[in-house]
């Protein structure tokens, strides 16, 4: 049994007198413990709000929760507030997109720190301030005494980001959800937050779902990748596979657009044409055959089923990319 | 072209200067180098720090007892005359012939505690309330919401007014009530509004999702966010409240005690003498323009400062 098995979960968002949207549509997968699963897609593809329902921390107001979120075999979903409090941040931790605003202003870090300890460790606050300097220096921040003294302004945008992984990590969860974590940095820092998380992935051998829309955090960090699109995974494969040989339009389309330094000079990028905007209902067909290259007249007619392709392979494709030669693989 | 070391040395320079310490850029730094600077508020500043000093050495100030009538013989004589500005007495005496200068001096007591109380009252009041509709929302908001656009409905004075003449046998504290129950609203909703505002920030989602409970989240994280509005708001209260003070005791709905003096009740008193002795209502009057005014400037030019909108 995985340690997080998501079935088929679903949110629908619902106001009074409006169109429900469904944000999240049947989407399953499942985290082993270790394992960096990532869940890729343009925004509006409902990666955030996946996270935040696996969390439970949607609105109970407006927003519907359906299928189950199971972390070693307890179905959060059906956990009352109380019991999902007491789990979130020991067994659950999460890491989010803006670190500035992530932090509280008005307290010092070391307080931010010893919070979390405080609430699920039962620590006394001296033993917690120990215990936060010697977190903050397992996340690569110099002089971890001073800072805990000091404000989330007096810290650099990749300090505070350091700083909200020691929190989300503080007590030990099993499974980390990082929220498109270094959105907000640059790509320096960037480079230095993702070392970071795969070495502390490894380490503590914590199961990471990572959101992001960077392919090139996917190819450094995950183990499987599941590829969304309006809502649904479109296509989920081992990371290899999926940068080797991309099956679904989209993904093709996302790899296909990335700069690459090694082409001809004056050679035009390749964008995914349109916007989600242009977005089709996944009732009667498929939502990307707007913007879709390989596009059929089925593709408007029929919503395409999940296919099975082996290897924990799963397409949904009424006309997918063909497999190409091998030695463009290795380019 | 430059030299590998002078390049090397502007380069330390830069990193030098961009690894400076940032303490400053915090809000109320800078907020506190601003207002150095601005004249308006120094001019507050001083004011209002004049007028605490004098409220707080009154006693030490006041030439004479303020509720001693010592040139009661001078009235009488003169068939009701105001005694005159004379040895002593530099600006001569009140209608029953107490020292008027030492009156003025020791009015601006009531003046500080009532000012300092009724603003105190009312953001405890305004705190509560606003705390409550922010954090629960939901009908617990609505409810609050509904009573404090009540309140908000009545013109502030008209409201004082009829507070204090629901007690029977007023005193200088049911003015303090009055004219904090006034505030009690501009408070609490001035609080909900940022507390709405911190209830989706970003912070507070993080704080949610480390299983933070909701007592911490709103006293730990959302109450002292949602702060600075309020405070900047109590300076510009105290001035309103100094002046609903006077005004009730103006209208006799104040302390009935005049052994005590107060500037609203010392303007009261010489109405009928205005026209033969202005400066009987001018230096009250005056005294409670001037601070309202040092409260004002003060406020107004904190709230500019701490707008993070405003800063540069």
């Amino acid at each position: 049994m995985a340690l997080l098995e998501v079935r088929d979960l679903t949110v629908v968002f619902e106001r009074k007198g409006e169109q429900p949207f469904t944000a999240v549509d049947h989407v399953s997968f499942d985290v082993e413990p270790g394992q960096t699963v990532g869940l890729v897609g343009e925004s509006g593809c409902g990666k955030s709000v996946t996270s935040l329902a696996v969390m439970g921390l949607l609105p109970k107001r407006g927003a519907r929760v359906s299928g189950t979120v199971s972390y070693e075999g307890v179905n959060l979903l059906s956990l009352s507030d109380k019991e999902m409090r007491d789990r979130r941040g020991r067994d659950l931790g999460m890491v989010f997109q803006d670190p500035l605003s992530s932090l509280n202003p008005v307290i010092p870090i070391g307080v931010q720190v010893t919070e979390v300890l405080e609430r699920h460790r039962d620590m006394p606050r001296k033993k917690a301030m120990v215990e936060a300097a010697d977190l903050l220096d397992k996340v690569g921040i110099p002089d971890p005494n001073r800072r805990l003294s000091e404000y989330p302004h007096q810290l650099s945008g990749g300090m505070r980001q350091r700083a909200l992984i020691a929190i989300a990590l503080a007590c030990r969860p099993r499974l980390l959800i990082a929220d498109e974590p270094t959105t907000a940095l640059d790509v320096t820092i960037q480079a230095q937050i993702l070392a970071l998380l795969k070495e502390l992935v490894q380490d503590l051998g914590t199961a990471l779902v990572m959101i992001t829309h960077d392919l090139g955090v996917v190819a450094g960090l995950c183990d499987e990748v599941n590829v969304l699109y309006g809502g649904r995974v479109v296509e989920k494969a081992q990371r290899h596979e999926l940068f080797a040989q991309p099956r679904h339009p989209y993904t093709h389309g996302l790899l296909a657009s990335i700069p690459r330094l090694d082409a001809p000079r004056g050679e035009k990028l390749h964008p995914i044409r349109g916007s989600v905007a242009d977005n089709i209902p996944w009732d009667h067909g498929c939502a990307f055959a707007p913007r879709c290259p390989n596009a059929l007249d089925v593709c408007v007619e029929r919503t395409p089923e999940q296919e099975d392709l082996g290897a924990g392979r799963l397409l949904r494709c009424h006309n997918p990319v063909r497999p190409t030669v091998p030695e463009e693989v290795s380019a | 072209m430059v030299t590998p070391t002078r390049k090397k040395d502007r380069i330390d320079a830069l990193a030098a200067s961009s690894a400076e310490p940032d303490a400053g850029v915090s809000l109320a730094a800078s907020a506190w180098r601003t207002l150095r600077r601005s004249p308006v508020f120094l001019t507050g500043a001083v004011i209002i720090g004049l007028f605490v000093l004098i409220s707080l050495l009154a006693p030490w100030l006041a030439p004479q007892d303020p509720s001693d009538p010592m040139l009661i013989d001078q009235v009488v004589k003169a068939r009701n005359e105001i005694p005159q500005p004379q040895d002593g007495h530099p600006l001569g005496g009140d209608l029953q012939g107490r020292d008027f200068f030492s009156r003025v001096l020791v009015g601006s007591q009531q003046t500080l505690i009532v000012g300092v109380l009724a603003t105190l009252i009312g953001l405890a009041g305004g705190l509560t309330l606003g705390t409550l509709a922010g954090a629960f929302g939901g009908w617990v908001d609505s409810v609050v919401m509904r009573l404090v656009d009540v309140m908000l409905s009545l013109p502030s004075l008209l409201l004082a007014f009829s507070i204090s003449a629901l007690f029977a046998r007023p005193n200088q504290y049911t003015v303090i009530v009055a004219v904090a129950v006034v505030q009690i609203p501009v408070f609490a909703r001035l609080l909900r509004g940022s507390m709405l505002a911190q209830r989706h920030s970003d912070h507070v989602l993080a704080a949610t999702a480390l299983g933070v409970k909701p007592g911490a989240i709103v006293f730990r994280h959302m109450l002292p966010n949602s702060l600075g509005p309020v405070i900047v708001q109590s300076t510009l209260v105290l001035a309103t409240a100094i002046i609903d003070a006077a005004a009730l005791s103006f209208l006799g709905l104040g302390n009935p005690d005049d052994r005590i003096p107060e500037w609203g009740q010392m303007l009261g008193d010489v109405q009928n003498v205005f026209d033969t002795h202005p400066h009987l209502a001018a230096w009250p009057a005056g005294c409670i323009i001037v601070v309202a005014l040092g409260f004002t400037l003060m406020g107004e030019t904190l709230r500019e400062a701490l707008d993070p909108k405003s800063r540069r």
